[in-house]
């Protein structure tokens, strides 16, 4: 069964906000081997002008998987999850996200499109804190293998 | 928040000199449990194969972020970063040795804009193959 077109345009909001901390900004910049210190120590992101330790540019794909998650859940949306590639992938930046942040995601089908027998579906997730300040759009764009080629069936 | 890199110093075709980044399966293990992302075609060769991979493959993500380490290193700051966004064109392929492999990131300059800002054009290969494709960051420069 192809995506379901009708949930073209369709808003999953994350459940609970999101607590950005310290130690799992630091866990994130371990695991990807990045030593910048503005991950890691307070004094260093300060002196860099930030309030608290940031987050790399990537670590806001916490947020975003969580919106897919979301989405591939509901059986509605037919997302067949077992033929999924992760596509392209962006972020559009207002501040870096930081230690303290407590965020939430509106995640949003933005796209639902067939191309050469496969099928893509793009995701933005809106990232701001509970505050209302905007912090991140993380845009995930999945291809789905073979998904369009049922489409004709 | 400051790049240190100043916009004046910065031309159409400056180039953000090549790094290589080594990717093991240990590192991918670390990634997956940082991430949340546990995918097992990031893991387990069994499964990688089942569904047509070549072995166990990395996150693309994990790649994304090695190749953003270029660009904030080179910027001076992360918070300089407006845009970033890649398209994973091949994968990178991890084998189960001591070495696994290796991401090569490399950079230039394509365009600069209004506002301090400049446009970093992307390249990432793995293995002979190009593992990042139209990618680029917007980087606030000083």
């Amino acid at each position: 069964m192809p995506i379901n077109r009708d949930y073209l345009g369709r808003v999953y909001q994350s459940p609970e906000p999101y607590e950005v901390t310290r130690g799992k900004i630091r866990e994130f910049a371990e695991a990807i081997q990045d030593p910048n210190p503005v991950y890691r120590d307070v004094a260093a992101a300060k002196a860099a002008g930030h309030t608290d330790v940031v987050a790399p540019p990537t670590f806001p794909i916490i947020m975003g998987m969580a919106g897919v998650a979301q989405a591939a859940l509901d059986p509605e949306l037919r997302l067949d999850f077992s033929m999924v590639v992760h596509g392209d992938q962006s972020f559009r930046y207002s501040r870096p996200m930081r230690a303290g942040d407590v965020v939430e995601t509106a995640t949003r089908i933005s796209a639902i499109k067939a191309l050469g027998g496969n099928e893509m579906l793009t995701l933005e997730s809106e990232i701001s804190t509970v505050e209302g300040e905007h912090v991140v759009t993380a845009v995930i764009m999945l291809v789905v293998r073979g998904g369009a080629e049922q489409d004709v069936k | 928040m400051t790049a240190t890199v100043r916009y004046a110093d910065v031309e159409v075709g400056t180039e953000l000199p090549e790094r290589t980044f080594p990717v093991r399966r240990l590192d991918l293990v670390r990634y997956a449990g940082a991430s949340g992302d546990f995918n097992p075609i990031h893991w387990n060769e069994r499964v990688a194969k089942s569904v047509g991979l070549p072995n166990v493959i990395a996150h693309g993500m994990f790649t994304m972020a090695e190749a953003g380490r270029l660009v904030t290193d080179w910027a001076g700051d992360p918070g300089a970063l407006v845009e970033y966004g890649v398209r994973f064109s091949a994968p990178v392929v991890v084998p189960d040795d001591d070495t696994g492999a290796e991401i090569a990131v490399s950079g230039v300059v394509s365009e600069k804009r209004d506002g301090n800002l400049v446009v970093v054009k992307i390249t990432a290969r793995s293995g002979g193959a190009k593992v990042l494709a139209r990618s680029s960051a917007v980087v606030r420069l000083a």
